[in-house]
């Protein structure tokens, strides 16, 4: 994380395959780790296929929102809930964990490339959200009369895969602020409002105008309404453009935001 | 484990400290001042040389830890040179040619004992094979171990055996040996003097300072940020005994404890003799020359009574060294 440790000037070939080893190994067994840990990987994906069997499939049975059916039409929202959730809780909690436990400390003082580490979390997350995803699908296609093409399903996995990138930069920024015993419960303060805030669990026509006009603001907004465009149920008011925009502006952010707190973490080593 | 033993015949175990040898890590007149103004180093310098043991003691709060952190490329001295290999510690090169064992609270408890090693491998381009690392730290039997199901002494192992992982010339090792048993103690004390009997070069903190009396080939004692002495264990708990500085190095003192009639004054003409005090109706006499000291005492004082004599201890040595006055 230091400027020594990225010596990018002198990256050779045979260092950037070391790097891309120790990435794929500390993937590998950071995905073992969390799908080990029942307590984050039963919740992880447990609650947005929980959430979208009773909201999605059960409640609403036969209702439309602009042509497109409900079971349809919050698929996209709890799949974004899924990814954020694998993202928020992955690398913001499971970071924040590392921090105070010492263990990142032992890492850093080690070759390993602080990018792997980071990467082999943030892989981790689009990971789960990719099994939310296809949980989410294949409950909505058996149980929800949900009719979805393969490219359709490929294309919200693209976006998970993107949307996983901002949520992971605030669960950088998280881990590097909050202090390991509040972490969950600042991210679940700021997940779960974000949530509903963005349209995740109630299509945002059925909730009040104020909340209508917060909900732009928000990062969960912007990645529901790309997953929405997929199956042209997204907002005709607005842009895809201004979506990715939006996103790419909290990534900006987030990790700008994330920067400083580690000068400053850096500077009181 | 691998180790290459570059000169077989002179591994003597415990051998002094050899100037001679090449400095592997060296920090010159380091200053380290914390954000919030608190002065962890204040002009501290020491060297590590080629295949020693290094034991670093010193109160809580003398600075251990802020050194070990600046040679291990963690944090950076606010003035002063760090270097490790004669370059920066926090290069990926430097960092491959150390090893680290530190006090960690948690370690991912849902890896196996093997996954943590072969993580620890994967960063190294020539690690130390697997087989050897479970052996070095006798893990054996323990490899498909969750970490969370490891008793204490056992975590501390795996740790022990991650630091090893890379082979590596330099080795940090912060309180090794806590929660260990006995016997588990013994066979690391074991392992870390076969890695400097291997050209290795070990740094330790540690709490324990029996352990860095039986382990230490030289003992840096630092208090309030600075090197207050450095020598071999034996100097060291001469130099306490004696009051820093008044014993010149390579000479044994004893410490004799009895109840005699003769006065401070007079021990203190006698040759060889340091110093004495009296504590509960005892005199301490601190001798160079102790059976000379006692031939003299016992001449002079027939009823001299209830007569000790000891080896000064390294725990003595340490307080008088560090001592707040």
């Amino acid at each position: 994380m230091s400027t020594a440790t990225l010596p990018l000037a002198a990256a050779t070939e045979s260092s950037l395959t070391r790097g891309l080893r120790i990435f794929l190994s500390e993937t590998r067994l950071e995905l073992t780790r969390s799908l080990r840990t029942r307590t984050f990987s039963l919740s992880a994906i447990g609650f947005p296929v929980m959430f979208y069997l009773l909201f999605g499939i059960m409640m609403n049975r036969h209702e439309t929102i602009d042509g497109t059916s409900i079971a349809r039409y919050m698929l996209a929202g709890y799949a974004v809930f899924g990814v954020v959730g694998s993202a928020l809780f992955g690398i913001g909690v499971g970071m924040a964990a590392d921090l105070s436990a010492g263990w990142l400390e032992l890492k850093r003082a080690s070759p390993m490339p602080p990018a792997a580490y980071l990467a082999a979390k943030c892989v981790t997350a689009i990971c789960f959200g990719a099994i939310i995803l296809t949980l989410l699908c294949t409950l909505g296609v058996t149980l929800g009369h949900v009719q979805l093409t393969l490219a359709e399903y490929a294309h919200m996995l693209g976006l998970v895969a993107a949307g996983a990138i901002p949520f992971a930069c605030m669960g950088l920024a998280l881990a590097l602020i909050v202090p390991f015993n509040s972490a969950p419960g600042v991210t679940n303060l700021l997940y779960l409002p974000m949530s509903f805030l963005g349209g995740l669990w109630i299509p945002l026509q059925a909730l009040p105008k104020a909340v209508q006009h917060i909900a732009p603001l928000l990062p969960t907004y912007h990645l529901a309404q790309l997953m929405l465009g997929v199956f042209g149920a997204a907002d005709p008011t607005k842009t895809q453009a201004s979506h990715w925009l939006g996103l790419l502006g909290f990534t900006l952010l987030m990790f700008g935001v994330a920067w400083i707190a580690f000068r400053r973490r850096e500077q009181n080593a | 484990m691998n180790q290459v033993m570059e000169t077989p015949t002179q591994a003597v175990p415990h051998s002094a400290a050899r100037p001679s040898a090449p400095a592997v890590a060296t920090l010159t007149n380091i200053t380290k001042r914390y954000a919030n103004g608190v002065v962890a180093l204040d002009g501290l310098s020491l060297e590590l040389r080629r295949g020693e043991i290094v034991a670093l003691l010193g109160p809580n709060g003398a600075g251990k830890s802020t050194a070990v952190r600046l040679m291990m490329g963690l944090s950076a001295p606010t003035s002063g040179d760090v270097r490790i290999f004669g370059a920066d510690p926090q290069l990926t090169s430097t960092r491959l040619r150390t090893g680290v064992m530190l006090q960690v609270g948690r370690a991912p408890e849902m890896l196996k004992v093997r996954e943590h090693i072969a993580m620890f491998r994967s960063y190294y381009p020539a690690p130390a094979s697997a087989a050897s690392l479970v052996k070095a730290a006798g893990l054996e039997g323990l490899e498909d171990r969750l970490f969370g199901q490891l008793s204490g002494g056992q975590k501390q192992r795996v740790l022990f055996a991650l630091a090893l992982a890379g082979n590596p010339d330099l080795v940090f090792l912060d309180e090794p040996t806590v929660g260990l048993d006995i016997e588990a103690r013994r066979a690391m004390w074991a392992q870390i003097r076969s890695l400097r009997d291997a050209g290795k070069t070990v740094l330790l903190t540690t709490h324990y300072l029996e352990e860095a009396d039986a382990l230490a080939d030289r003992i840096i004692v630092i208090s309030k940020g600075r090197v207050v002495r450095e020598g071999t264990p034996a100097e060291i708990k001469n130099a306490g005994a004696a009051g820093a500085g008044a014993v010149s190095s390579g000479v044994a003192v004893k410490i004799i404890r009895c109840v005699t009639t003769l006065s401070a004054e007079h021990l203190l003409k006698m040759p060889g003799v340091n110093s004495t005090m009296t504590d509960e109706g005892r005199t301490i006499i601190i001798s160079s020359t102790p059976e000379s000291t006692l031939r003299e005492m016992l001449a002079l004082d027939q009823s001299l009574h209830s007569l000790e004599v000891q080896s000064p201890a390294l725990e003595d040595a340490f307080l008088a060294l560090t001592r707040n006055d």
